[in-house]
């Protein structure tokens, strides 16, 4: 038995790397939610965006035009999602599956026709790809860090060498609190998914908020995408996002559609995927050979738990899940 | 009515000869998909040069789900294509069930073995192509630890696996094998972020050479082994330009072969079980322009001497699929 070997630094380190793709689809899905609009279609989006991200970075050769790209064609997704679930009303939940399903065949086939690489983009190098940001005096290669002392450690592996999405990813934590509940604009973003009718009651617009948070959730989910893809990663592959945007939505009813707890929730299902990697660690710590299978099907059991009521309640936003309708 | 009866008997006759004479042969692709750049790809790539060689047409299909495999292999037979080759273990279940119905179509099966009077069955030793990276690997790493990353947790994988252990330590005993698979659902073939983070688990523990036996998770495995400045070995076709430099070399399994020798016989396609080995180039392992400054003429030496003692049956490598233990590594 020795739990401190939980928190070693390779296993936190990646912690922040698989936390930060969860965390900002976890907040897209918050806004959206938060809003009324129930978005299963985070997978899809972030889908798009990493395929987008990654082949045009790798045309121009500048990551940051791949960003927008993959931002871009993520919005593109949310508003045909605003278009099918705000504007004609249609079932919030079929509208996300078909975005799933848009997703994983089209970025497919326009990458065999893009590139005929079999549906992959070809590596990316150089200034296409969102390079570590390595602090002064850091070490990147981990088999120096494995040899550095425990300081050395925590600064170079722990605290340098992540993407810059990944420092900026802090900081949208605080952001997404401050604009949902310290501004007018959250105010009425949380009422229209919480009473629509109140809302429209005051003069102001159900379908204009709602289509402001399905874009800020497409924004949100772009980023996660082109993280994947030009980030931790350098190109794209079918499906490579892996089921991530579905650990997100059970990583937000966790959190409880907060965005503090959100950080919470990404933070320990990253965490789990983390230790899954490395089972020589937890056998260490409890003593005992544990099936990764286990830890990787922790975020659901959890999530399960949560909604059954064993830990407080989880009440998702009243209005969710419904188009709204005028009264005439 | 009865001279009548014979002459249409002649006739069908006649048509039934004129369409096995022209019969085309077939190929039909598992869920991974054609362009897979592994092992379907390969399948292509045998079918393809068969029809460059002979001038000859095929048909091919590729499937998008499970429910429609027996559909894909009746549709084909219906039309009276010959032989029928398909690629992955997947197909066993449906082609049991089919074969029989069209006895005077030849099947050809990769991967897995189906017991019928029409089919071949081919089957790849990859035991022993892992074998023969895993001596490399153990002759390339510096401190005598080195990686597996397997995708899908199936025993075909867990059979590379083996193999390769094996090999690591029939070069250095003393040397430590990590062995980690991606998931246990066909995600995890195409999951390059967790291939990431699992090539960094491994570094940090002291891989410095990692064979991903892991369809698209191998590209998160070689770019991060790249990254991070050690050697990776890629899987079933030629992967050595992926990483120039970075890739050791590359575990070749001629799914392409068995393919084209398929199409060759065409209806005089043997049935039976066909074992693809070492001794008949059905694996191997990949030296090219890219990494022939990696491999050296000692390692060479080593890896030639193996390949011929077990190709003459003098070096036995334990297959993990013959009795689901391995004596190299503990899963």
């Amino acid at each position: 038995m020795d739990l401190l070997a939980l928190f070693d630094i390779a296993v936190l380190d990646g912690t922040v790397r698989l936390a930060v793709p969860l965390l900002l689809a976890c907040l897209a899905g918050l806004f959206s939610e938060r809003a009324g609009v129930f978005d299963i279609g985070l997978e899809g989006k972030m889908l798009i965006s990493a395929f987008f991200a990654a082949a045009v970075s790798f045309e121009t050769g500048n990551v940051w035009i791949g960003l927008f790209a993959g931002i871009a064609s993520s919005v593109v997704l949310s508003l045909l999602h605003g278009l099918a679930s705000i504007t004609f009303r249609g079932n919030q939940l079929i509208s996300g599956v078909a975005i799933n399903f848009f997703a994983s065949g089209i970025t497919v086939i326009a990458a065999q026709a893009w590139f005929g690489q079999g549906g992959r983009t070809p590596s990316l190098s150089g200034d296409a790809r969102f390079d570590p940001i390595v602090f002064p005096g850091a070490l990147t290669k981990i088999r120096e860090i494995m040899k550095a002392d425990w300081g050395m450690k925590v600064y170079s592996e722990l605290l340098s060498g992540h993407t810059i999405i990944a420092y900026a990813a802090i900081f949208i934590v605080p952001l997404v609190w401050w604009v949902l509940y310290r501004t007018r604009f959250g105010l009425r973003l949380r009422a229209v998914g919480e009473n629509p009718g109140a809302v429209d009651t005051a003069g102001i617009s159900v379908q204009r908020m709602r289509y402001s948070a399905v874009i800020i959730c497409g924004v949100l989910t772009g980023i996660a995408g082109a993280y994947l893809s030009t980030g931790i990663q350098a190109g794209f592959v079918r499906e490579m996002t892996a089921g991530r945007g579905y650990i997100a939505l059970a990583a937000l009813i966790f959190a409880k559609w907060r965005p503090w707890y959100a950080l919470g929730a990404t933070l320990l299902f990253g965490y789990l995927q983390a230790l899954a990697i490395r089972p020589d660690i937890l056998e260490r710590a409890i003593g005992i050979k544990v099936q990764t299978q286990v830890l990787d099907a922790l975020p659901y059991v959890l999530t399960v738990i949560v909604l059954a009521g064993f830990v407080g309640k989880a009440i998702p936003p009243r209005a969710g899940g419904e188009a709204y309708v005028k009264e005439r | 009515m009865s001279l009548f009866t014979k002459f249409l008997g002649a006739s069908t006759a006649l048509a039934l000869t004129a369409g096995a004479a022209m019969a085309d042969p077939a190929v039909i692709f598992d869920l991974g998909g054609k362009f897979d750049k592994s092992f379907n790809e390969a399948a292509f790539t045998g079918a393809q040069r068969w029809a460059e060689e002979t001038g000859g047409s095929f048909a091919e299909t590729e499937i998008t789900s499970d429910a429609q495999r027996e559909q894909a292999i009746r549709r084909f037979a219906e039309d009276g294509y010959n032989p029928i080759v398909m690629a992955g273990f997947s197909w066993g279940t449906p082609l049991a069930t089919v074969a029989a119905d069209y006895p005077d179509i030849k099947f050809t099966i990769i991967d897995s073995v189906t017991d019928a009077p029409n089919v071949r069955s081919v089957v790849f030793n990859e035991h022993e192509g892992s074998y023969l990276v895993g001596m490399l690997a153990a002759m390339a790493s510096e401190d005598g630890t080195v990686g597996f990353i397997g995708g899908m947790d199936i025993p075909l994988i867990r059979k590379f696996a083996c193999g390769y252990a094996q090999g690591v330590l029939a070069v250095n005993p003393d040397a430590t094998v990590i062995a980690n698979m991606t998931g246990t659902t066909p995600a995890a073939w195409n999951d390059p972020v967790k291939g990431s983070e699992l090539t960094l688990g491994q570094i940090s523990q002291g891989a410095d050479v990692i064979y991903a036996a892991a369809g698209g998770t191998g590209v998160g495995v070689l770019q991060t082994a790249a990254d991070q400045g050690v050697y990776s070995i890629g899987v079933d076709s030629n992967q050595n330009y992926m990483q120039p430099g970075s890739v050791l070399t590359s575990m070749l399994k001629r799914v392409d072969n068995a393919v084209y020798d398929a199409f060759s016989a065409g209806t005089d396609v043997e049935v039976g079980l066909q074992v693809m080995g070492l001794d008949n180039d059905g694996v191997g392992y990949a030296l090219d322009e890219y990494n022939e400054e990696l491999i050296t003429d000692e390692m060479k030496a080593a890896v030639e001497e193996a390949t011929a003692q077990i190709a003459s049956g003098e070096l036995m490598v334990h297959d993990y699929m013959s009795d689901e233990t391995c004596p190299a590594l503990d899963f």
